[in-house]
């Protein structure tokens, strides 16, 4: 068993990831790959690449629900179906069952930001903590036999060769629509935290208790068209009228 | 717990090397990282003008693409029969020398028997340079399966159309309406521009059979039925008409609306403007009462009244006929909805909204402009509704007109190129007029001579038909023919078909550059397997004898190449994003880009176009060598310097002269591009504040396009809500102008060339009996892989896999169908056997499925049991080339009657559960696989871990 931290850290580093406006472009799940893989640790392998069983490690993942919303208030259209794109890595969670199932102490959680990490060198690969996730989010490394899983980055958020702007990680630079932000939510000033206040930013499963830190944002509200349908220009009687309006609008140009 | 050793601050790579991506059509600037002479780590350019630092999934995974098993790696001489894979190795001096015997001896006997066609290249400006000096007229790239309708049409009615011709004004829309799948070209400034509006609270409406991509974000979904958004747009037309929600003054000033069109019906000139002694279009002058040339100073046109010209002919502004057309009750939200599938009240709902946005949320911008007529304005006025639409709208037969109709609809509102609508990227707008005519016909080729002009471009009317005296096409696609008269973009879809039927005549070499013609860029694949396939009874001859073929990766179509050229992947090669071709600018500024190679092939494989110009040397083509037969380029990138197209105009417009000083117009400067790549291997000018709006008619916008040499002299643009050049098609249609249409095109011609823009029904919807196909079936690429083919790709086929039939929900209740059980999909012309999937977030009446994820067993180097091999399927083999048999004796090819744009999305279907399968049908003979060693695990960067 592997303990978390004694004191709530002073950082929570994480993602906040916004549902109305991620398209499932999958940008985010093959950067992480590409850093990842020449990262920290061992490499993101695949296997049967080119063959019938292909199959291989992802820290991030894109899962699509459709859903049918019943109300025309919130979420969409009534009755209209919705394609919900839902990317999953790591929620970093306070409470991270995955840390204290760890029989080695490979699996950690950083005191100073909160990051949660496996010491792949401890790893004994009993899978423990991925069964322990109720995220799904550890994969087995089938090459490597240890546990991978979202490191924020921590190979470029901290790297001072890289220019400062892109200290965040592969995920959030990449993204084209701009739907993963990174941050600091255990400062209540950060962009993130005002972010995740401003739009009601939301935990995953907040009945497992394991305080996720990073949250997702709900699609903004959004009104039905059909609300705005009146009769257009009742007043119209065909062409002669709509005639002089033209000639009267050319009059006041 | 301080003990776990991390190294933070370790450097990426060793050097950083900024290029442009290639893994679709979007061209975003790239930084590839390399370490240890391998690509370590590919991000979006922070600076570049088209990404600006994102990067997308196929982007990202460019080192499996780069590293891919499926990469050729030497040319390949045929061995066994086609289609079998079976090759022999041979050297380049060997391959050269082959190709230049089968290419001299066509260009000396016949030069026409050379049919050059490009795929997804982006290099058509050296291509098509390449094929007019070769001199065959037989040339075009794959916009005919793509969206030529959308680029003919948009360059016929405003001058310019969506992605490379222009883009919404992301920063300041205010509604943004999205028709059909547009997933595809220009998908990182989609994505940002759509999640940017988002952001600030802007409406974003998806008008789409399919709620996927970014219609999954849309605030409002409109799931209109395939092939009916023409009816769609015409409605919200007849709605903002009625309502009065139309920009008067901007119609007047920027429109044909004032310009009087001839009413002489059964005469020559019927439904043509009317014009003075120059050749001006005239209109009618409301305050003299007299009828004066468009344009003269002070002039208040009218846009409404018949009046009679000096020499009797009755005439009536074109705005008076676009009037009385779509206020016309037919055209009514009630009268259209059942059509299209969507209720009345949704979309006056939507023409509601576009009006209130346009008009009572218009945004003004402080800046001081003039116009082409010498008019001073203070401000730009914007009305900020934005469109955009791609190959969803395109691909039908009524594509042309449905795009026509969208583009008069924006330009209605008064938001074309104003702050915060659809705003032109340099070198557009640029008028019809000042495209080229096509060339082709027998009189511009012969022996051992260049075509005497450029291939593609514009009939202005059936006397620029490619057609001889009898009216027979003189390419071998039949474009620029009365069967696709505008077919700006040529047909490659007809080409194999045509030249194995030898209709209208055989060829002896087929030269194609990346494009899948024997799988998923062909309608009814199996068919185009056999005519490549097929031998002369009499000689055991191929149908079509010679098929040169280059390709960096083994697909489907190399096994059926006869010879074949590999090239190079996109890190490894020289490439320009060319303002001569398929631009990158944006609203603001002027850009293009170069690729160079960022690594060193490590096989024996040449980039494509240095390839082509060392044939143009060998062939002793004009422009490729000097008098004495010497060759003018060392290789691609010498030709990227030093060719001019006119005097100090050559492929790239930045840091020319010799002080690398002269932007746009300039000497060649020997040192071009190491300053290219000095800057991020991308060029950007901006576009001075008082030209950024309304370019169509800005003074200085104009100047500044002549001074970048885009243009000689000002090209303003009138948009063409009306098109005179339709009508005079109708006009020799109805066998009263000369030259007279041939009497079995008449028909088609007089109902699809309106020249105001309409609505009919997709041809194959007409042709077959709607009970017996009561659906519509569609396809997409995905978001991962569109323009990629991306299978060959390690990382990227373990997102797509495999490509299930998604069917709606009601379909599968009526059919007692649920997800994972196997059905026939069956269409006029053949039926396929697949696995689906229900789901609800499609149109009530359509199916769809991801495009091009089935693949022939062995190619692309996968495993022959591999998932896209087995239960990977295409649409192509439910879709005809030709329209079902209608009676009149001729075949009709399914595409646009106006562009020969290949209809696609008019797929009728019927379904019916089947028995649970393992693989889908048809089923193809597996290819060779080749002979590369497939890696059975990967672990990519393993020696770099720590």
């Amino acid at each position: 068993m592997t303990s978390l931290p004694s004191q709530p850290t002073p950082k929570k580093l994480g993602l906040v990831i916004d549902l109305d406006v991620c398209v499932g472009c999958h940008a985010c799940v093959v950067s992480c790959k590409e850093w990842n893989t020449g990262g920290y640790g061992a490499a993101l392998s695949d296997q049967d690449p080119y063959g019938p069983d292909v199959s291989g490690t992802f820290l991030n993942r894109i899962h699509s629900f459709e859903v049918t919303p019943e109300g025309g208030e919130v979420v969409g259209e009534a009755g209209a179906a919705r394609l919900i794109h839902f990317p999953k890595s790591c929620l970093h969670c306070e409470d991270a069952p995955c840390v204290t199932v760890c029989p080695t102490g490979a699996s950690y959680k950083r005191t100073d930001d909160g990051i949660v990490l496996v010491d792949e060198d401890m790893c004994i690969g009993c899978g423990l903590c991925a069964w322990a996730c109720p995220y799904g989010a550890r994969e087995m490394d089938l090459a490597a036999g240890v546990m991978k899983k979202c490191t924020l980055c921590i190979d470029r958020i901290y790297n001072e060769t890289i220019p400062e702007v892109d200290r965040v990680p592969s995920c959030v630079r990449t993204c084209p629509t701009n739907a993963r932000h990174f941050g600091d939510l255990a400062d209540p000033g950060s962009a993130v935290s005002i972010m995740v206040a401003e739009r009601g930013g939301m935990d995953l499963m907040p009945e497992q208790g394991t305080k996720p830190v990073n949250k997702y944002l709900p699609p903004r509200p959004r009104k039905p068209l059909a609300a705005k349908a009146v009769p257009a220009a009742e007043d119209t009687r065909g062409a002669t009228g709509f005639f002089a309006w033209v000639d009267d609008m050319l009059d006041r140009i | 717990m301080s003990d776990h050793r991390l190294d933070l601050s370790r450097p990426v790579s060793d050097e950083v090397r900024k290029t442009t991506c290639y893994m679709c059509a979007c061209r975003c600037g790239i930084d590839v990282h390399l370490k240890d002479g391998k690509v370590r780590y590919i991000e979006g350019n922070r600076d570049h003008p088209v990404n600006k630092g994102v990067l997308c999934a196929k982007g990202s995974s460019g080192i499996m693409q780069h590293y891919a098993p499926a990469r050729l790696d030497s040319p390949l001489l045929r061995t066994g029969p086609r289609g079998s894979g079976e090759f022999r190795k041979i050297s380049w001096e060997e391959a050269l020398r082959l190709a230049t015997e089968w290419l001299g001896e066509v260009r000396d006997r016949d030069p026409k028997k050379l049919a050059f066609f490009t795929g997804r290249d982006q290099s058509q400006s050296l291509t098509s340079f390449w094929a007019q000096q070769f001199g065959t007229p037989n040339y075009a790239a794959h916009g005919g399966f793509c969206s030529v309708n959308m680029a003919a049409a948009g360059i016929m009615t405003i001058g310019g159309a969506f992605w490379e011709f222009g883009a919404p004004d992301w920063e300041r829309t205010k509604l943004f309406v999205m028709f059909g799948v547009a997933e595809d070209h220009d998908s990182n400034p989609l994505k940002m521009g759509i999640s940017k509006l988002k952001k600030r609270g802007a409406r974003f409406v998806s008008v789409n059979p399919v709620r996927t991509g970014y219609s999954a974000v849309a605030d409002n979904w409109i799931g209109v039925r395939p092939g009916t958004d023409g009816l769609l747009i015409l409605a919200l037309v007849h709605e903002l008409l009625k309502a009065r929600r139309i920009d008067i003054d901007y119609l007047v000033r920027y429109s044909n609306a004032p310009w009087l069109v001839i009413d002489a019906p059964e005469t020559a000139d019927h439904g043509l403007f009317a014009r003075d002694a120059e050749g001006k279009p005239l209109v009618f002058e409301t305050v003299t009462e007299r009828v004066v040339p468009a344009g003269t100073k002070g002039a208040r046109p009218s846009l409404s009244g018949r009046t009679t010209l000096s020499d009797g002919r009755a005439v009536a502004p074109s705005f008076q006929l676009l009037a009385e057309e779509y206020l016309d009750p037919r055209h009514a939200p009630e009268a259209v909805a059942d059509r299209v599938g969507v209720d009345a009240a949704t979309i006056r709902g939507l023409a509601e909204e576009i009006g209130r946005v346009a008009f009572d949320e218009a945004i003004e911008i402080e800046q001081p402009w003039t116009d082409v007529y010498g008019q001073r304005h203070q401000t730009f006025v914007g009305r900020p509704v934005s469109f955009h639409a791609m190959r969803g709208i395109s691909a039908h037969s009524n594509g042309f007109q449905t795009a026509r109709a969208l583009h008069l609809l924006q330009v209605l509102i008064g938001a074309i190129d104003c702050p915060g609508g659809f705003r032109f990227e340099p070198p557009y707008p640029k008028p019809l007029h000042a495209h080229p005519r096509p060339h082709g016909k027998s009189e511009h080729f012969g022996s051992n001579q260049p075509l005497a002009g450029p291939h593609l471009g514009f009939p202005l009317g059936p006397e620029d038909l490619l057609v001889d005296a009898e009216g027979k096409p003189t390419r071998i696609d039949k474009a620029f023919s009365w069967e696709a008269p505008i077919s700006a973009h040529g047909l490659m879809h007809m080409v194999i078909a045509n030249a194995h039927a030898g209709d209208p005549y055989p060829i002896d070499v087929l030269f194609l550059y990346m494009a899948n013609m024997a799988w998923n860029s062909s309608m009814n694949t199996a068919g185009v397997i056999r005519m490549l396939e097929d031998r002369d009874e009499a000689t055991g001859e191929y149908r079509i004898p010679k098929i040169i073929y280059s390709d960096a990766y083994s697909s489907e179509m190399v096994a059926y190449a006869d010879l074949v050229l590999p090239d190079t992947t996109y890190l490894e090669r020289h490439d320009c994003i060319s303002l001569l071709d398929r631009p990158i600018s944006e609203p603001d500024s002027v850009n293009d880009a170069i690729r160079w190679p960022v690594v060193e092939p490590d096989r024996d494989v040449r980039a494509f176009q240095s390839v082509l110009i060392d044939l143009g040397a060998r062939l002793r083509l004009p422009g490729f060598s000097d008098s004495r037969g010497q060759p003018l380029y060392a290789d691609y990138a010498d030709y990227i310097v030093r060719h001019e197209r006119r005097p100090g105009i050559g492929p790239l417009a930045g840091f020319r002269g010799l002080g690398a000083d002269r932007t746009g117009r300039g000497a060649a400067n020997p040192d071009q591009l190491n300053r290219y790549i000095e800057n991020g291997s991308f060029f950007s000018a901006h576009i001075p504040p008082e030209a950024q709006f309304f370019k169509h008619a800005n003074a200085a916008y104009q100047d500044f396009a002549v001074r970048m040499g885009f243009f000689d002299q000002p090209q303003p643009v009138t948009f063409q809500l009306y098109s005179e050049e339709l009508q005079k098609f109708r006009l020799s249609a109805q066998g009263l102008r000369e030259p007279a249409a041939p009497e079995a095109y008449r028909e088609r011609i007089v109902s699809a060339f309106s020249p105001l823009p309409s609505w009919y029904e997709p041809f194959e919807e007409a042709g077959v009996d709607k009970s017996a196909f009561p659906y519509h079936a569609i396809t997409q690429r995905p978001m991962a892989m569109y323009h990629s083919w991306g299978s060959m790709n390690a990382w990227l086929r373990q997102i797509h896999t495999r490509n299930p039939l998604y069917v709606p929900g009601a379909i599968c209740d009526a059919h007692g169908l649920k997800d994972g059980d196997w059905v026939w999909l069956t269409s006029h012309h053949g039926r396929i056997k697949v696995e689906i999937a229900r789901s609800e977030t499609v149109n009530r009446d359509t199916m769809w499925t991801w495009n091009a994820i089935g693949k022939r067993s062995g190619a692309w180097a996968l495993d022959p049991a591999s998932p896209e091999a087995t239960r990977g399927f295409l649409m192509n083999h439910l879709i005809h080339e030709l329209l079902p048999p209608k009676g009149d004796g001729m075949r009709w090819s399914n595409s646009d009657p106006i562009t020969g744009q290949a209809a696609w999305y008019d797929l009728r279907v019927n379904i019916e559960k089947a028995e649970p399968d393992v693989a889908s049908q048809p089923h193809f003979e597996p290819q060779k696989r080749g002979t590369r060693e497939v890696a059975d695990e990967l672990r990519y960067g393993q020696e770099w871990s720590r």
